[in-house]
């Protein structure tokens, strides 16, 4: 009964990661490290087109000129880029007629993470790309989606059936030289999702990605690219999950949307990847640049994230307002345990007039670990009557913990506003008796807390990944006193 | 139902009851009442099980088991409920949310199955038209913006949503309008029976013109000092707390 604060968050913050389970499948797999001859391998594999080559071998040369970033608010041992294996796939047949042709251990695999690659999935209303390491390995859905002309395969097919959307809209958002971890995707980029909304369509499902990371010391650098034509709207989910290892994984994604005139695009990840053991052993880092382009006028792009995994997260995903009248959103709750550490936040670039964007992250840190917000708002000369609300809110729970707000603001417009709002709170000692007194055990108090305060984020979320992003919060962060 | 002997507690070492008596049995309402800082408060946080206060010496019984031995939630499962006096804000857990954990966590405890939403939805119909509390009030925040009225409102439709065997009310009329003093009295006398029971911490007689109470007890600088019946409320009422520092007891 007389349970000091600390053993309270011991206690309650040492749920277990699920998902760390490791599927044995054949897999075929590049030579270890990072050469030319390994980015030769992995176009070829693809029978990509000569242009594509190109352009991963300009990101390589430039990649080998850049240094890794050091300002955010990280720390870690120098990553090994030469000892990890930069393509790994399961080995399968070439082409998939239907859901039987897919290895059943794979299939099992999904099954396991609550994810049906089978076509009843249809009941559910989403339609599923299933990235396993480096490739994509089933796409539900393609063929009714395909009667509205909504193109929706993995990156790879995208390549070959579709050259020349690809040549047009890739690099768009995120150039090859964006950054050290984006131009290294660029070089290296094996798989992920494609996507291409047609004038006018509403896309009328949900469309998700789903992320898995299986082999050893492989690391995983997909690409998504999502472009949604004049008027058209989609709404788009992805998820991720990794076995747990001793060793780190590194992921390095790239995730670049283009709305055209009136169209939107909403995107909603929930990042559950392998955290790392209690003692900090092991994870996944992941270094992701995630950036739209608000492109033609009156479009809107929105960003939700729920982030409860990796060992380190470097993340900030961004809109470019670029049309008058256009609309950023990012919505975000970061929750850091045990020593994980994440520098993640937002950039809204305003371009256009009239443009307008909201700020809403929702940081939530326990354990030894260390949660940093780090924004960007920036009114542009011509970005006349923008706005931009900024609101950061910090949870600690515990004292051993870190949180951190870096917001940087850049306004060369003297008719646009831009507002900032920031706190900082811990789950007070008054509110954990009120809730025992009614019963409700510490485990049950901290999830309905910690769910209330990110409350606003949740609401943004579609409804299949809002129930799942709830249980999530109060599992890998049921914790804790301040 | 509850049996305290001789108790004392103390907070950072300093010592607030000082050997306080107290038994109440089923089917009682018993008021407890002095001026401020004397322990009432005390008391009560200490019977619910907070943990900043030390009980130094002395025992408390709940239905015949030590209740030192039980934390703060099986207490509220076993039927301990306490009215706080300063409600605190649980920002975006609407008070649906809340009181469905709690009826479930307890529930639970007792080894019953969770209500499911409509048979949940259908109790808390009930016990609001039983405590007369407006249909809104479950749809917000956890005591989020509300006036110090409501919060007491809602300490009560609380108290019959989890319907417990021992309520205690610290000071739940404080501040209140008549208005929110009615629906608090109200709630106490509709939900009182026979196998129930009452503590109920005032500073002042007149919820008691609502509630007749069975016992009357003053505290006074930790200890209680005298008991009655109910007419000792009313001379209290007469003569003042002064009469009391004057060691008239």
């Amino acid at each position: 009964m007389d349970k000091e604060p600390n053993d309270i968050i011991n206690e309650v913050t040492q749920g277990d990661y699920k998902y760390g389970f490791y599927t044995d499948i054949e897999m075929e797999m590049a030579p270890r490290g990072l050469t030319e001859d390994t980015i030769r391998y992995i176009s070829a594999k693809k029978n990509e087109p000569e242009f594509l080559l190109q352009w991963r071998l300009k990101a390589y040369h430039k990649w080998l000129e850049m240094t890794e970033p050091t300002w955010a608010n990280i720390h870690y041992p120098p990553i090994g880029y030469q000892s990890i294996f930069y393509y790994a796939a399961p080995k399968q047949r070439k082409e998939l007629e239907s859901i039987d042709q897919v290895d059943p251990e794979l299939v099992k695999t999904f099954e396991k993470l609550g994810i049906s690659l089978e076509e009843q999935k249809r009941l559910t209303g989403v339609a599923v790309d299933a990235v396993i390491d480096s490739v994509s390995v089933k796409t539900t859905f393609s063929d009714t989606l395909a009667k509205l002309g909504i193109i929706f395969c993995s990156f790879s097919e995208a390549v070959l059936h579709h050259p020349d959307l690809i040549r047009q809209y890739m690099g768009m958002s995120v150039p090859y030289d964006d950054n050290f971890f984006a131009t290294l995707n660029s070089a290296v980029f094996s798989d992920g999702s494609f996507c291409y909304i047609p004038k006018g369509v509403r896309c009328p499902i949900e469309l998700s990605t789903y992320f898995r990371i299986n082999a050893a010391n492989t690391g995983q650098f997909e690409r998504t690219l999502i472009i949604a034509d004049e008027g058209s709207y989609v709404s788009y989910m992805e998820g991720c999950t990794a076995p747990r290892r001793d060793e780190n994984q590194l992921h390095a994604a790239v995730v670049e949307i283009i709305t055209m005139k009136d169209a939107e695009v909403k995107y909603s990840t929930v990042q559950n990847w392998y955290p790392g053991d209690k003692q900090g052993k092991g994870g996944v880092y992941n270094f992701v640049t995630k950036r739209g382009i608000c492109k033609g006028n009156n479009s809107k792009i929105s960003w939700t994230q729920v982030e409860t995994g990796s060992a380190i997260t470097w993340k900030y995903p961004s809109v470019v307002l670029m049309g008058d009248n256009t609309i950023g959103e990012f919505y975000s709750v970061a929750v850091t345990n045990n020593y994980q550490q994440a520098d993640t936040g937002s950039k809204m670039i305003h371009l256009g007039k009239n443009t307008k964007s909201t700020i809403i992250s929702k940081g939530i840190s326990a354990g030894f670990s260390n949660n940093s917000y780090r924004g960007l708002v920036r009114m542009g000369k011509k970005a006349d009557n923008s706005r931009n609300y900024s609101q950061c809110d910090s949870l600690l729970l515990g004292d051993k913990c870190g949180a951190h707000t870096f917001p940087y603001l850049k306004v060369e417009n003297k008719n646009s506003i831009v507002e900032h709002e920031a706190t900082t709170s811990k789950i007070s000692e008054d509110q954990l008796f009120y809730c025992n007194q009614r019963g409700i055990w510490n485990e049950g108090a901290i999830g309905l807390i910690v769910n209330g305060y990110a409350k606003d984020v949740l609401n943004k979320l579609p409804m299949e990944f809002a129930v799942e992003a709830q249980k999530l919060l109060s599992i890998s962060l049921e914790g804790s006193v301040g | 139902m509850l049996k305290i002997s001789n108790l004392h507690v103390s907070i950072n070492n300093k010592e607030i009851i000082k050997g306080l008596n107290l038994e109440v049995k089923a089917g009682e309402v018993h008021a407890i009442m002095g001026p401020n800082g004397t322990g009432k408060s005390t008391l009560a946080s200490v019977i619910a099980g907070r943990e900043i206060y030390e009980i130094t010496s002395g025992t408390i019984f709940y239905k015949g088991k030590d209740i030192q031995t039980m934390s703060i939630e099986e207490r509220a499962s076993e039927g301990i409920f306490l009215g706080f006096q300063y409600p605190v804000e649980i920002p975006g857990v609407s008070m649906t949310n809340f009181m469905k954990t709690a009826v479930n966590e307890q529930r639970k405890y007792r080894g019953q199955d969770p209500l499911n939403s409509t048979d949940f939805l259908a109790l808390m119909e009930e016990k609001k038209k039983l405590v007369e509390i407006q249909s809104n009030l479950t749809n917000r925040s956890v005591n989020e913006g509300f006036s110090g009225g409501e919060k007491k409102k809602n300490e009560i439709f609380q108290m019959a949503m989890l319907d417990p065997a021992l309520a205690i009310l610290d000071e739940t009329d404080s501040g209140l309008d008549i208005d929110a003093l009615r629906v608090v009295a109200n709630g106490v006398v509709k939900l009182r029976r026979p196998d129930n029971a009452f503590i109920i911490i005032t500073h002042y007689q007149r919820l008691l013109d609502y509630i007749v109470p069975d016992f009357v007890h003053v505290l006074f600088e930790g200890r209680i000092v005298k008991s009655g019946r109910k007419e000792l409320a009313m001379e209290l009422e007469e003569r003042g707390y002064e009469w009391l520092k004057n060691g008239n007891f």
